[in-house]
C-alpha cells in the first residue's frame, strides 16, 4: 500500500484486506468502480455478462483494502466487499 | 488504466460465488424488482444506497420511515426501497408527504424526487412546505433535465445546454436550488454530487435527524439524455467532470452557489439553522389560546377503525 | 358497522347552514384531517373544522392550492386518518388529477364540492349544479366514483356521513355535491347521539405485516372486491402507486395487468350499483309522470309537483340522494310504467343525458334545466311536467 508519507505509528497500523464480490449478471458496465477504486484493484473483465455488459474483475496483482467505495458507489448494487483480515502495513515507497 | 489484464483467465478466481452471499443493500430493496430501470452510468442507484446509509446512520426505525416520490426517473426510487413507499403524481409528492406526516406524526417522511418534479411542476408546493418548515426531508436528485420524458429543458438546466425542447440551446436562467430553499425557510440545505457517497449519507442522516424542512440536493449524472445531447461523454465522464469541478465550501452563501453549464460549482453544507417546525408552531399557538382544551392529533390509527 | 366516535359528534339540535352541517357530518363520521383552500361558497366547511378540530384531536391545514389539498388528504388517509377536502368549481377542476390518484390507489376519502355558477369564475356566490359530469368523468381515464347530493343542511350532515361510509365500503373517493344554496341555507339540523350513528370501519388487514400485499383481493368485504388496507408505520413496508399495478402494488406496464386492475376498479362500483342506491320516492306508483331531481332542485320540484297534482295530474317524485352511480334499475322500472320523466337540475343537461341513455326511448325524458345563479322557477318545471304528461 503506498503512503504519501510514512505514518509515525506504522507498526501499529493494520490495513484491512477485503474479498471483492461481483454480481456479474447484475452489473451494467458503468465503470464507476473501476474508475474510482483508490487501489486500482478492479479492471473491466474481457468476459461479458448475459446482457452484454463487461463487469469488473479483480486485478490479480492488486489487494483490496475493504474501503467499500465501490460498494457504495455502484448504481446497480452489483459489487460488495467482505473484510477478510487485517494485515500489518508494509511501506512500498514510490511504487506505481 | 495501467493495470489492464493482459490475458483473460480461464475461470475467474473467486473463492465465494457472489450470488450465494446477499448484497448488503438487498434487505433494504425490493429485490423482486431489481434490476431497476435506470440507465447505465446514471447516479440514481448511488443515491438509493446513500439514502439507506443515511437512514442507518441516523438510526431511524425502518417501520417508521415513509418514502414519497413524484414522477420522473427519480420518482421510481420509492418503488425499489423496502419502506412504506408512495409513488404519487407529478410535482405533488410534497403535499402528499405533508398529509402523510401530519396524519401520522410518528412517521419520518422522506420525499425523493427530481429537479423537474420538485422545482418545476412542484415548485409552489416546495416553497410553501419550506416556508411552513414542515418536518420533511427532501432529497432532490438534480440531473439538470427532464430525463424520463426524453430530455426536455428543466428549471435547473444551465444555458446554453442542448435539450429536446431547447434544440438551439437553453437560455432561461436556472434556479439556484439551495438559494431558493434557504430563502423559503429550509433549516438544513446541503448539496453533493453522487460521487460523494459518504458525504451524501452524512448529510441525509443530519437532514433526517433535524426537525423541520431539509433539502439535500444531489448532482447526479444523466448519461442517456443530458450527457448525450451535449456531447459530454457517458455518465462516467460527467461524474469525472463533477469530481474535478465540484468545490467543497461548507457554509458558502447560498446566493453564490448557482451552477453554470460545465463550469466549476460549489458543493457542501450551506444551511443549518434553527426554526420551529409547523407542528411545534401549531401546538404552541393552540395551547396558548385553548390551554387544556387543546387535543393534538396523535395519528397513526384510524380514528374509528376497529 | 361501528358506532361514531363521540368526540366528533355534537349531539343536539342546531341552527346551522349546509356548509357547517357538512363539516359536522364529517367529524361525526370520524374525519380527523382536512386540507383545504379557501373558495366561495365552500369555505365555511373548512372554517368550522378549523375551529372544532383543535379541541377534538383533528388537524386542519390550509394548503397553498387545491392541488395540494387533494394530494395532502390522500397522504393523510395512507397515514391512517380519515380525511376530507372541500372546494367549489374552480378548485374542483384543480383536484381532478389527484382524484385519479385516489381512485388508482383505492384511497377512501371525501371531496365536498359546494357548486357555484360556472364555468370559470362564473358566479362565486350563487348556486349551480353544472359540475355533475365533472364529478363523474373529471379525471382522465376510465373509472367510477360515487357522488351524493344533499338538499338541506340536515341532509348535508347525514349524507356526508353516508359519503364516508361509502368511501370505506368501496375504497373509493366519494363526492358530496352541495351547491351554494344548500351550503348557505341555515336550517335546523338534529345531530343524534354518537351511539345512533353508524360508521363503516376501514377494511383493515389482519395478517402478518411482512406478508401484506396491498392489492391482493381475497374475496373482498361484503362482496365488494377490495383488498384490506394497512397504513404507513404498521410494518408492512408496502408500495402503492398511481401507475397500473398488480396485487403487490408494483407497477406492471402490460395491457393484461391494466385490464385486470381496471375491471376490478370499475367493477367494484359498476357491478354493485344496485347496492349504492339512496332515493326518496313519493307517489311513484300509478303516476303518469315522474320527476327526477337531486340536491337543491328537489325542493323546487316539491312546489312544481304539488302544483301539478292540484291540476289533477298524476305525478310522482324521485329524489336521488346518491346521484352517481345512477339508480339505474329503479329508473328503468319506472320508465316502463310512465309516459315521461322530467329531470330537474340546475344545468343545461348533465345527469339527464345519463337518464336518456338509460331509458333510450322507453318513455319521454325531458329536462327542466336552468342556467344557474338562482334556483328554478317552479312554473317552468310545471310546464315540463305538463309537456311530459301529454
Amino acid at each position: 500500500m503506498k503512503f504519501w508519507r510514512t505514518p509515525l505509528d506504522l507498526e501499529k497500523q493494520l490495513v484491512p484486506r477485503g474479498d471483492v464480490h461481483i454480481l456479474r449478471e447484475r452489473c451494467k458496465g458503468c465503470g464507476f468502480c473501476v474508475e474510482y477504486c483508490p487501489e486500482k484493484v478492479l479492471a473491466l473483465s474481457k468476459l461479458y455478462n448475459k446482457k452484454g455488459y463487461y463487469p469488473p474483475e479483480v486485478v490479480p496483482s492488486k489487494e483490496c483494502v475493504a474501503c467499500k467505495f465501490c460498494e457504495l458507489l455502484c448504481p446497480d448494487f452489483a459489487i460488495f466487499i467482505t473484510e477478510k483480515e487485517r494485515v500489518a502495513a508494509e511501506v512500498n515507497r514510490g511504487e506505481g | 488504466m495501467s493495470d489492464t489484464v493482459t490475458k483473460a483467465p480461464e475461470r475467474l478466481a473467486e473463492p465465494i460465488r457472489a450470488e450465494d452471499l446477499p448484497h448488503p443493500m438487498e434487505k433494504w430493496l425490493r429485490m423482486d424488482r431489481i434490476p431497476h430501470i435506470w440507465c447505465p452510468t446514471c447516479g440514481l442507484g448511488t443515491v438509493v444506497t446513500a439514502l439507506v446509509e443515511g437512514i442507518k446512520e441516523a438510526q431511524i426505525e425502518p417501520d417508521r420511515l415513509a418514502v414519497v416520490s413524484g414522477i420522473g426517473c427519480t420518482g421510481r426510487v420509492a418503488g425499489y426501497m423496502k419502506f412504506d413507499s408512495f409513488h404519487t403524481t407529478h410535482g405533488r409528492a410534497l403535499p402528499f408527504a405533508t398529509g402523510l406526516r401530519l396524519s401520522n406524526p410518528k412517521m419520518k417522511v422522506v420525499v425523493v424526487s427530481g429537479d423537474g418534479d420538485i422545482f418545476g411542476i412542484g415548485g409552489n408546493h416546495f416553497i410553501h412546505a419550506a416556508r411552513r418548515n414542515m418536518d420533511l426531508t427532501v432529497i432532490c436528485v438534480n440531473n439538470f433535465i427532464y430525463a424520463m420524458t426524453g430530455g426536455q429543458v428543466a428549471p435547473t438546466t444551465p444555458g446554453p445546454a442542448n435539450t429536446s425542447t431547447t434544440p438551439f440551446g437553453a437560455f432561461e436562467p436556472p434556479f439556484n436550488l439551495p438559494y431558493l430553499a434557504e430563502s423559503c425557510g429550509a433549516v438544513y440545505v446541503a448539496r453533493w454530487t453522487s460521487l460523494d457517497v459518504r458525504r451524501m449519507s452524512h448529510s441525509i442522516a443530519k437532514a433526517l435527524l433535524k426537525p423541520g424542512f431539509s433539502l439535500v440536493e444531489i448532482i447526479a449524472p444523466c448519461s442517456t439524455l443530458y450527457a448525450r445531447r451535449n456531447r459530454l461523454g457517458s455518465g462516467l465522464d460527467l461524474l469525472k467532470f463533477y469530481q474535478q469541478n465540484a468545490i467543497i465550501q461548507n457554509g458558502a452563501k447560498t446566493a453564490d452557489v448557482g451552477i453554470d453549464f460545465q463550469r466549476p460549482f460549489i458543493v457542501g453544507e450551506f444551511v443549518d439553522a434553527e426554526r420551529p417546525t409547523w407542528e411545534e408552531l401549531m401546538r404552541k399557538q393552540m395551547k396558548s389560546v385553548l390551554g387544556e382544551k387543546f387535543i393534538p392529533h396523535e395519528g397513526g390509527e384510524c380514528s374509528s377503525c376497529e | 358497522m361501528a358506532k361514531a366516535d363521540p368526540q366528533g359528534v355534537l349531539t343536539g339540535a342546531h341552527y346551522i347552514d349546509g356548509d357547517e352541517a357538512c363539516a359536522e357530518g364529517a367529524m361525526a363520521a370520524g374525519c380527523r384531517f382536512i386540507a383545504g383552500y379557501p373558495i366561495t361558497p365552500s369555505t365555511e366547511v373548512a372554517e368550522r373544522m378549523a375551529g372544532r378540530f383543535p379541541t377534538m384531536g383533528g388537524t386542519f391545514i390550509q394548503m397553498e392550492d387545491e392541488l395540494a389539498s387533494m394530494a395532502a388528504i390522500i397522504g393523510a388517509c395512507w397515514g391512517g386518518t380519515k380525511s376530507m377536502t372541500v372546494t367549489s368549481g374552480p378548485g374542483f377542476s384543480l383536484m381532478m388529477e389527484n382524484v385519479g390518484l385516489a381512485v388508482m390507489m383505492e384511497t377512501p376519502l371525501v371531496v365536498v364540492n359546494v357548486q357555484r355558477g360556472g364555468p370559470s369564475t362564473g358566479l362565486p356566490t350563487m348556486p349551480g349544479q353544472a359540475d355533475m359530469m365533472q364529478a363523474k368523468w373529471g379525471s382522465h381515464g376510465d373509472y367510477e366514483i360515487i357522488a351524493v347530493a344533499p338538499n338541506s343542511p340536515q341532509e348535508a350532515f347525514d349524507l356526508t356521513i353516508e359519503a364516508f361510509n361509502l368511501s370505506e365500503r368501496f375504497r373509493s373517493p366519494v363526492f358530496v355535491m352541495l351547491d351554494e344554496c344548500v351550503g348557505h341555507m341555515t336550517e335546523k339540523v338534529v345531530i343524534p347521539p354518537a351511539d345512533r350513528i353508524e360508521v363503516v370501519p376501514r377494511f383493515m388487514y389482519e395478517g402478518p405485516p411482512e406478508k401484506y400485499l396491498p392489492y391482493q383481493v381475497d374475496g373482498g368485504r361484503d362482496g365488494v372486491p377490495i383488498s384490506p388496507m394497512l397504513h404507513a408505520g404498521m410494518g408492512a413496508r408496502f408500495h402503492t402507486t398511481g401507475l397500473t399495478h398488480d396485487h403487490r402494488g408494483y407497477p406492471v406496464m402490460t395491457p393484461e395487468c391494466h385490464e385486470q386492475l381496471l375491471s376490478r376498479l370499475v367493477g367494484k362500483i359498476r357491478d354493485h350499483k344496485d347496492e349504492i342506491v339512496h332515493v326518496v320516492e313519493t307517489d311513484v306508483e300509478g303516476a303518469d309522470v315522474v320527476v327526477l331531481s337531486y340536491g337543491i332542485s328537489t325542493r323546487v320540484a316539491y312546489g312544481a309537483v304539488a302544483d301539478a297534482k292540484r291540476k289533477g295530474l298524476k305525478v310522482g317524485h324521485v329524489e336521488m340522494k346518491i346521484v352517481w352511480p345512477l339508480p339505474e334499475t329503479r329508473i328503468l322500472e319506472i320508465a316502463a310504467k310512465v309516459k315521461g320523466l322530467v329531470m330537474v337540475e340546475m344545468n343545461l343537461g348533465q345527469v339527464v343525458r345519463e337518464v336518456q341513455r338509460l331509458v333510450s326511448g322507453r318513455c319521454k325524458v325531458l329536462l327542466a334545466g336552468h342556467y344557474g345563479g338562482t334556483v328554478h322557477d317552479p312554473k317552468k318545471v310545471l310546464s315540463k311536467i305538463e309537456e311530459a304528461a301529454r
